[in-house]
């Protein structure tokens, strides 16, 4: 490789301290919204961990189609860490937007928020995605089986967004129109360094979960040659 | 081309054959659509709308549809037949367009029983509605047969398909239930085309990864 990565560890700190300035913006630079107050903040946590879930799911999905196009067998682990992190942003997206739906709607879930449920879609989605790896044998087949199904994923993302709509009125808050962000630029400015954060630490996390898992392949493999 | 749809042919009568010989779906399929329908009429309250029972139609063509899919590769599984197959001197995605076809001609043979019993029993069923089902049960076919050969390549492939299957479903029951209760039908059954358009390309694109080793 001709371009060396950053080192991990710098790259954790730097994420760290990207939250640390993330949770400043929210709390002490971007004003309090006027219409949902103190709980709108939750807004700069919920949107980015809901975008870094879908980068995730695509990242998934890319490796995914290099695996299938190339046969490169490395793509397999790195789709499956893309998969793995977005589902756990995922989780972390119904989480914060049941939060956020008790706190303005005064109930824990609503059918009527197209994007809480897509996302409750790709939960169940990429559960079974588990499911289906873990439940076949290791080997050539398993790697093009889970690829092929990863793909289906980010199909799946525009089909069911359009199929909720169509299911559904549309009432989840639009904070972005053709017009631009409705933010203040103060507003704004915390929304950017917290999505900024977050990517930066699911690459991390990317990162430190790819080498675990290379590491327990590798260490599964030493031990099968040393048994036999 | 004319190679292709030969083989295609040949595939789908193959499987037709064996039903026709050993019927171990398509008789299940049909008793199931059947109950599944009385069940549905015990679990909705007496002066419940219509509405209800179009969304329950489409739970039980679904599940239906689960069951038939659930056998598709069994006889493929059980012989050892699959190797020869995707060693046969032919595209591979025919064997998933044959498969295809064979499950959507079983699915398409309990709604000839499954629609008029929903008819006797709970509400009528318009144009758009039968237009709904067609496309639905094509897109529940293509995406169907390829997630179930998925499924029987692991363990408990019994519990693993509707797993794999469902979510990929959602966007099919929300057209069908579209089509059948809405006043303008015609966006709901645009969306079902594309839908099968789109993961009909993907399968027969994405076959050839699923079963070759």
């Amino acid at each position: 490789m001709s371009i060396a990565k950053p080192p991990l560890t710098a790259l954790g700190w730097v994420a760290a301290a990207l939250v640390a300035l993330a949770a400043v913006s929210i709390f002490a630079v971007a004003p309090e919204d006027a219409d949902q107050g103190f709980s709108q903040k939750i807004f700069y946590v919920h949107v980015p961990i809901a975008l870094t879930a879908y980068a995730c799911f695509g990242l998934g999905a890319w490796k995914a189609y290099r695996l299938l196009a190339t046969r490169g067998e490395r793509y397999d682990l790195e789709s499956y860490t893309g998969v793995h992190l977005g589902t756990i942003f995922g989780i972390l997206t119904l989480v914060t937007g049941a939060i956020w739906a008790k706190a303005s709607w005064g109930v824990w879930w609503t059918w009527s928020s197209n994007q809480l449920v897509l996302f409750l879609v790709l939960f169940l989605f990429y559960c079974a995605y588990f499911m289906l790896r873990f439940s076949v044998e290791p080997g050539p087949r398993r790697e093009r089986i889970s690829a092929v199904y990863a793909l289906f994923g980010v199909a799946l993302i525009p089909v069911s967004f359009f199929a909720i709509r169509l299911a559904n009125d549309f009432i989840h808050p639009t904070v972005f129109t053709r017009e631009g962000p409705q933010m203040t630029g103060e507003m704004f400015f915390a929304f950017c360094v917290s999505w900024a954060s977050i990517t930066l630490l699911a690459y991390v996390m990317y990162r430190v979960e790819l080498a675990g898992k290379r590491t327990d392949a590798n260490l599964r493999e030493l031990r099968e040659a040393l048994g036999s | 081309m004319s190679a292709y749809l030969t083989d295609v042919a040949a595939l789908a009568r193959k499987d037709l054959r064996l039903e026709l010989r050993a019927r171990d779906t398509l008789p299940a399929m049909l008793l199931f659509v059947l109950s599944t329908l009385v069940v549905f009429h015990f679990a909705l309250p007496a002066d419940t709308g219509d509405d209800a029972a179009y969304g329950l139609l489409w739970v039980a063509l679904v599940f239906t549809a689960l069951l038939g899919l659930a056998r598709a590769w069994v006889a493929e599984r059980e012989a050892g037949a699959l190797d020869g197959l995707v060693l046969a001197p032919s595209d591979r995605s025919a064997i998933w367009l044959g498969k295809s076809i064979a499950t959507l001609a079983f699915l398409v043979a309990a709604e000839l029983v499954a629609l008029p019993a929903f008819v006797i029993f709970f509400a009528p069923l318009g144009l758009a509605a039968l237009a709904g089902v067609v496309l639905a049960s094509i897109g529940i076919c293509t995406v169907g047969s390829l997630v179930s050969a998925m499924a029987a390549a692991a363990r408990g492939r019994e519990v693993l398909l509707p797993l794999l299957f469902l979510p990929l479903a959602i966007p099919l029951v929300v057209g069908g239930v579209g089509a059948s209760i809405s006043e303008e039908p015609g966006t709901y059954l645009a969306f079902l085309g594309l839908y099968d358009a789109v993961f009909a390309i993907l399968s027969w694109a994405a076959f050839e990864y699923v079963v070759t080793e």
